[in-house]
């Protein structure tokens, strides 16, 4: 064979080698895209985040349009229910095992959703009770079933441990499906949204 | 105009953020590619849908439109399930 054919044939040895490496490469790259993608930017999620604070009616009804809202166009949502806020993920109040001032808060805070007041011009719930007439008549979905909606969603609802425990809340006041957590929850939560409320 | 869909939706009378979420259990349950047409008479739903669309990654608004109807003004939103 002459030298010149051997040159060649070395040449073609070493573009399939060449080939090889950039195939090998591609992949390498392809994998990485994928991981990636999987976690966007730093870790933001497609997520919002509340912290639920106010245990007012009004309150309570903006934060929950904006939580059906949000998962209805496909963010996930997280709710942080501390101090007041804790009255709107209640059921029903107990007295039981309860010492006096666990009692007092249990007699002046609501049991439920139905016992929540207006933020202002309350006069004693009649406030309230106008309200909830004016949503009825204007067709705009009630308090009860929004929060029914976000847990068909599949919202995140979170208890403050914290000042549960504080306002002698017991677990079996709270709504079926409430999680307990405490800040490094919804600091943990609200990190990787791309928006956080307080409210 | 003449716009096929697969599916309607009617929530005429449907507050905020009804419209939307009524949508998105309706959107959830139609094939991937069809149509949902959404019937609203909520003036704020124009924009929502706008919104819903620019935001959500399974879904998108294929045309909208405003009809009049005994003197009321309904709003019409075709949304299309991609995913």
């Amino acid at each position: 064979m002459a030298v010149q054919d051997l040159a060649q044939a070395d040449d073609k040895v070493e573009s399939v080698a060449d080939v090889a490496t950039l195939l090998e490469r591609v992949d390498a790259l392809e994998e990485r895209v994928a991981e990636l993608e999987e976690a966007p930017a730093q870790g933001i999620e497609d997520r919002l985040s509340m912290v639920v604070f106010s245990g007012d009616l009004d309150k309570a009804i903006a934060s929950f349009i904006i939580a059906t809202g949000a998962a209805a166009m496909g963010l996930e949502v997280s709710m942080f229910f501390t101090f007041w806020g804790l009255s709107i993920i209640k059921k029903q109040k107990q007295y039981e095992g309860k010492n006096i001032l666990e009692k007092g808060f249990a007699a002046m805070l609501p049991g439920n959703t139905q016992g929540l007041g207006l933020s202002q011009m309350n006069f004693f719930g009649a406030g309230s009770r106008i309200i909830r007439k004016l949503m009825n008549d204007h067709d705009v979905a009630s308090l009860e079933e929004m929060v029914g909606m976000a847990q068909e969603f599949g919202v995140r609802m979170v208890a403050c441990e914290m000042s549960r425990e504080l306002l002698g809340i017991s677990d079996d006041e709270l709504m079926d499906g409430v999680e307990h957590g405490g800040v490094a929850t919804f600091v943990g939560d609200a990190a990787r949204s791309k928006g956080a409320l307080f409210i | 105009m003449d716009i096929t869909f697969d599916e309607l939706l009617d929530v005429k009378g449907a507050k905020c953020p009804m419209p939307i979420v009524k949508s998105r259990q309706a959107i959830k349950k139609i094939p991937v590619g069809s149509v949902l047409k959404v019937v609203a008479t909520d003036r704020g739903s124009v924009p929502d849908f706008q919104g819903w669309a620019d935001m959500a990654k399974d879904i998108e608004l294929v045309e909208q439109e405003t009809l009049q109807e005994n003197g009321q003004e309904l709003y019409v939103h075709y949304v299309r399930r991609t995913k």
